[in-house]
Formats: structure tokens, sequence, C-alpha cells
């Protein structure tokens, strides 16, 4: 995410199209999600490196911060649809296994 | 013998660069000799000075820079830079120098939210730098801008150094055109070397393309400096 004292100019866009919209009281600040999808099980070690990747080269840490967390994987397609959450509180805590998301700004 | 040649400066090539050709033709007009060098490559071509041109290097993907930051060339570029090289990071270059930490700070989207492009007066700050010696404090000049994401950040303790240091070398006038802090359009690194800014001097060269020749002064700066230097 863009670090609060950091202008959003796309959120800022998107602010101004909802309210048009009739969608009143909304801010909105507007970051990036990737999906990371990692070989193997899930260790300190290997979080660590995806830290170190969003910190090279996927998050500009001068004006976005990050957090990486574990999602959970659906077992199978069957049993989970709706396994990956589109929404999700900022600092959930990393689950056992599964995939990887890490949000910039 | 033929005429004496003027200074080896080479010009990055990312796919997505797009004034590279205009930076090589300056460099040709104002007596130097260009040097196209490849993004993929990771050799420098023995050039005195570098220039990364501007664009939209890997199509500005993940965030303008980024990528072009870790291209193999870049290496070469990064030390040479550290090692004292003049490097000139032009617009999407400049982009590439902070990305790259060789200078403080990062560019973001306009505050106007939209591409400007547009001859933009401009206040030089400091003349204490391998390309901007040929100017004299205070000097207003006019180059072209043009760019979607042209709005210098940085923290507090940043400016201050910046500013403490007079590491800001062009400042706008008459307007801020994309939100800018302190109005910064281009700022060097602290021995004066490393230089980048959002607009571009390499289409201020002739009177045919170019409202001023404002731009030439980046080039005679820089072949000054070398030529000093032998």
């Amino acid at each position: 995410m863009p670090k609060p004292e950091i202008l959003d100019p796309q959120g800022k866009a998107v602010t101004g199209a909802l309210g048009r919209l009739g969608f009143a009281g909304m801010s909105v600040r507007q970051g990036k999600r990737f999906e990371i999808e990692l070989d193997g099980e899930i260790t300190e070690e290997l979080l660590a490196e995806v830290r170190r990747a969003a910190e090279t080269l996927l998050a500009n840490t001068v004006i976005e911060t990050f957090n990486v967390r574990v999602e959970a994987e659906p077992e199978s397609p069957e049993e989970e649809p709706d396994a990956e959450p589109s929404e999700q509180p900022d600092e959930a805590e990393p689950a056992d296994e599964g995939e990887l998301a890490s949000q910039a700004g | 013998m033929g005429p004496k040649i003027g200074p080896k400066i080479g010009v990055v090539t990312f796919p997505g660069s797009l004034d590279d050709q205009d930076a090589l033709r300056a460099i040709r007009l104002c007596g130097g000799e260009p040097v196209s060098l490849w993004h993929a490559n990771d050799t420098l071509d023995d050039v005195e000075a570098v220039i990364l041109p501007g664009g939209f290097s890997y199509g500005d993907y993940l965030r303008c820079g980024a990528i072009s930051r870790f291209a193999p060339v870049m290496a070469e570029v990064i030390k040479a830079a550290e090692a004292g090289m003049p490097t000139l990071g032009i617009c999407n270059g400049f982009q590439i120098l902070c990305e790259a930490h060789l200078l403080p700070g990062a560019l973001i989207r306009n505050d106007v939210r939209v591409f400007v492009c547009k001859d933009q007066d401009l206040q030089v700050e400091s003349v204490d730098t391998t390309w901007t010696s040929d100017f004299t404090r205070g000097q207003m000049i006019n180059l072209v801008l043009k760019n979607g994401e042209g709005g210098y950040v940085a923290d507090e303790e940043t400016l201050r150094r910046l500013e403490d240091q007079g590491r800001v070398i062009f400042r706008y006038v008459n307007g801020n055109p994309n939100g800018s802090f302190h109005d910064i359009a281009g700022i060097c690194n602290e021995r004066g070397n490393v230089v980048g800014l959002m607009p571009h001097p390499e289409h201020n060269v002739d009177s045919l393309t170019g409202p001023t020749q404002d731009g030439r002064l980046f080039f005679s700066s820089v072949f000054d400096f070398l030529s000093a230097k032998v």
C-alpha cells in the first residue's frame, strides 16, 4: 500500500467516481496484491525469502508498505470453491501452508 | 587524422525506451560521440558517461523503473556511477535511478492525474554537478516536460538533506506541474556525478524541434568535466 503520507492519485480518482455513483462516505486508497505460489512446504525460511523478494522488487519501501501472509489453499477445487478470500484484514496471521499473498501498494 | 572526436557518452536502450535516439542525437549535435548501449549487455563499452533515457522501459510494469533497475547493464551502470562516472537519468531514467537507490526518493503519479506535456519553466538551483556546471545558479531555463508519473516524493529527513546539501538541482517555477515535493524537478547524489530530472534536455538542443536550446548545457557541462579530468 502507498504509505499514508504519500498522495494516492489513483485512490483519489476511485473515491471521486464512487461519490459520483452515490456511494457516500467511502475514501479509497489503492494498492497492489501479488499472489505467489511456492513449491513445497511453507517454512519460516521460505517466508523470509518471500519478504526479501517483496522488499527487493515487489514493493518500493520508500513509498510503500507491504505485508506477507499465507492463505489456505483449497484441498481440491470442489471442496472449497470459495477458499480464496476476496477481502481480509490487513494483518492476518499466517496459516500453516498454502497460497501466499504479498500486498504492496 | 580526422576531426577531434568528443567524449564517448553511452545511452542505454531498454525495451520500451522512447527517447534513446533523441539522446544519442543530442550527444552528437553537441560534439560528443554517442554510444548505444543495450539493456541486456553487461558492458558499458568504455563510455565516459552514461545516460538513462526517457520512455516506458519494460512497459512501466510493476512501477516505473522497477524492472529496468535489475537489467544486466544496470549492474555496470550502478558500479560505474558509484565509482564517479557522470550518470544522467532523464524522466524514466530518473525513475530508474531512484529505484536503483543511486538517488533518494521516488516518483509517483502526477497529482493532477493526467499526463503532462509542456514546455516547462525551471530554475537552476545548483551547478555543482558534472551535468550542470555550465549553468549559472538562479538561471531560468525552459525544457520539455512530458510524463505521467513525475511527482517527486521523499520523507522529510531526505528532503531536508537534499536542501541542506544543495542537491536540489532544478525546481519547477510558474506552477508545479505534478505535485513534486518542494517543486523538485531534478536532484543529484552527494558526489554530484549522478543527476536525475524529469524534464528532457535532449529535446531542447536545436531550434527546429525545441523552443529553447537550454538542454545543450547538460552536454557541454559533462564534456567540460570529462576533458578537465584527462
